[in-house]
């Protein structure tokens, strides 16, 4: 029985005799049978239960909207500070260091895997069906299409993302934002936008050196029970590519490194006081900004296919 | 009593007989403030004057808007109500770029230092000197860095990262980077927190030196009283967002006022 019933039952145990309405059970049934007041607690209980679950929703779906408000003047606010005339062009050049030069060991390591596992794990098929000279073609371009942008995104999610969320989530919680902005200093652009460009700047390029590792880790994988030469395995890679296999991952790289930037500084920048929002921060940077990648994605995909 | 003691008990007897306050120029003036968070007032109708030269020890409990007090008047908070005009300049009507060129006025010591993690010491006094003199020269640089790092006795800190000074060091340096710019108003929010009494009393003795050589007028949030009492040319006391009292130092030790008396014991 819902609320709802409950709520209609004591309507009706109000308006009705309550003699009549129980006479099947007898007298002395009747008695011991106090549904008025019984319904109408429960019917009280269950209204405050029911009324506080709605305004409970309503509290969420206002926050759900506040926050996605705020997001969206957060990336109102990049887009003004980044044209504006001051810009920290030596602290952008330090943040492009710091995600490209610390990332790429990192991005190398799963290129490399990225293709060899590829490799080892589609070239039975092709063996069996003899079309193993496919092999370079096909690793490439499912590698530059689709894998190399995605996963080197997922990976940059994790680390980048949720740098910059702990990054500026314990500068928010340690003062050092506010400190900053009492120095003349104006942290949006010193802080945020630099890191946003250099992540959108930065994300692309390290897409495209794990693309060529993962092309050079399927050369491995082919070696491994096969036999062919670099230079083959380069040239056979290559000549399947077009342009427009470039391009749509190109371009999308760079929304995907412009919403991992845009996320991480988000969350960080509106970090809450305690120090267990640093960590809150950085998760839920790693979070919401992979899965703006995949959300991205899906868009890029459908784009794409219904441009070519 | 060691010399050390000695030395700094000279500093402040000196200090608060020498520094006079010049009454008619209040370089801070706030009237009416309001502010509240999610409906609940923190600050109810606070009005209060710094006047040129004096340290004024802004004291009450935890959570009764001292922070928030200061806050405002750096442009932090944005204040609900009420004005506060700093160098007759209303804080609340100034652009972005005007709020910018007032602040190179106040220096602000953060409860927790503040300061930079990523940035050496060097780098953390040089930064507000560099975002707010754009033709100053390295040479430059480099001596105001010395001079205030003598002046709060860190020479050796340098080349450190924040992460390996101590709690006492991190304010000292804090309060390096903040004189550096040479501020004609100090906000201090909670200078003695977290300290133990040697390094509190240090701290103090410093403000009091800032107040000698720098000549600057100081807002200094606290609930120590012994930071008060060597700190304060004239107290204030904050209770429900109110101000409750206001008088010096002498005023409030021989108050009989019961709330009084559970700070001034």
């Amino acid at each position: 029985m819902n609320h709802v019933t409950y709520l209609k039952s004591y309507v009706i145990y109000e308006q009705e005799d309550a003699p009549n309405f129980v006479t099947s059970k007898g007298s002395d049934a009747m008695k011991k049978f106090t549904p008025v007041i019984n319904a109408k607690g429960y019917a009280k209980v269950q209204s405050v239960k029911l009324s506080e679950k709605t305004l409970a929703k309503t509290v969420q779906a206002n926050n759900f909207l506040t926050d996605l408000a705020d997001f969206f003047l957060f990336i109102e606010r990049i887009i003004k500070e980044t044209f504006s005339r001051e810009f920290e062009f030596k602290e952008f050049l330090r943040q492009c260091f710091q995600i490209g030069n610390k990332s790429l060991s990192l991005i190398s390591i799963t290129g490399i895997i990225m293709g060899l596992v590829l490799t080892i794990q589609s070239r039975p098929v092709l063996v069996d069906f003899g079309a193993v000279t496919l092999l370079p073609g096909m690793v490439a371009i499912s590698l530059i299409r689709e894998m190399g942008p995605v996963i080197t995104a997922l990976i940059c999610a994790g680390k980048i993302g949720s740098g910059m969320g702990a990054e500026l989530g314990s500068m928010k919680v340690t003062e050092q934002i506010e400190a900053m902005e009492v120095s003349s200093t104006n942290p949006m652009r010193f802080l945020v936008v630099t890191r946003v460009l250099a992540a959108t700047l930065m994300i692309p390029l390290l897409i495209l050196y794990a693309d060529a590792l993962g092309i050079f880790g399927s050369w491995v994988g082919a070696n491994i029970k096969g036999d062919v030469s670099f230079v083959l395995f380069f040239s056979q890679a290559f000549s399947s590519v077009t342009f427009m296999d470039f391009l749509p991952a190109v371009i999308k790289s760079f929304f995907f490194g412009a919403v991992i930037g845009i996320v991480g500084c988000y969350k960080g920048y509106n970090a809450g006081r305690g120090t267990e929002s640093v960590g809150i921060a950085a998760n839920s940077a790693v979070v919401m900004a992979s899965l703006l990648v995949i959300i991205i994605d899906v868009i890029a995909v459908q784009i794409t296919d219904m441009l070519m | 009593m060691n010399f050390e003691d000695f030395k700094m008990n000279t500093i402040q007897t000196e200090t608060v007989v020498k520094v006079k306050t010049i009454r008619d120029e209040p370089v801070i003036e706030i009237h009416d403030l309001k502010k509240s968070f999610n409906k609940q007032e923190v600050l109810k109708n606070v009005s209060l004057k710094l006047f040129n030269g004096e340290n004024l020890a802004v004291i009450g409990k935890s959570g009764t808007g001292k922070s928030v007090l200061i806050k405002c008047i750096v442009g932090l908070l944005n204040a609900d109500g009420g004005t506060i005009e700093i160098f007759e300049k209303k804080v609340n009507t100034l652009s972005r770029k005007e709020l910018g060129e007032l602040r190179q006025e106040i220096g602000f010591l953060f409860q927790s230092g503040a300061l930079y993690d990523s940035m050496t010491v060097r780098q953390n006094l040089e930064f507000p000197l560099r975002r707010t003199r754009k033709n100053i020269s390295q040479k430059e640089i480099d001596e105001k860095v010395r001079e205030v790092l003598e002046n709060v006795g860190l020479s050796d800190a340098i080349d450190k990262m924040p992460s390996q000074l101590s709690g006492g060091m991190r304010k000292r340096i804090s309060l390096a980077r903040t004189i550096i710019v040479d501020p004609r108003i100090m906000l201090y929010d909670e200078p003695t927190t977290g300290l133990d009494p040697a390094t509190s009393n240090e701290i103090s003795s410093l403000i009091n030196e800032v107040q000698k050589k720098y000549k600057t007028s100081s807002l200094i949030i606290t609930h120590d009283i012994e930071c008060t009492r060597t700190t304060a040319n004239r107290i204030i006391m904050l209770k429900d967002g109110e101000v409750y009292l206001e008088g010096n130092v002498e005023d409030f030790e021989n108050s009989p006022d019961p709330v009084i008396k559970s700070f001034f014991k």
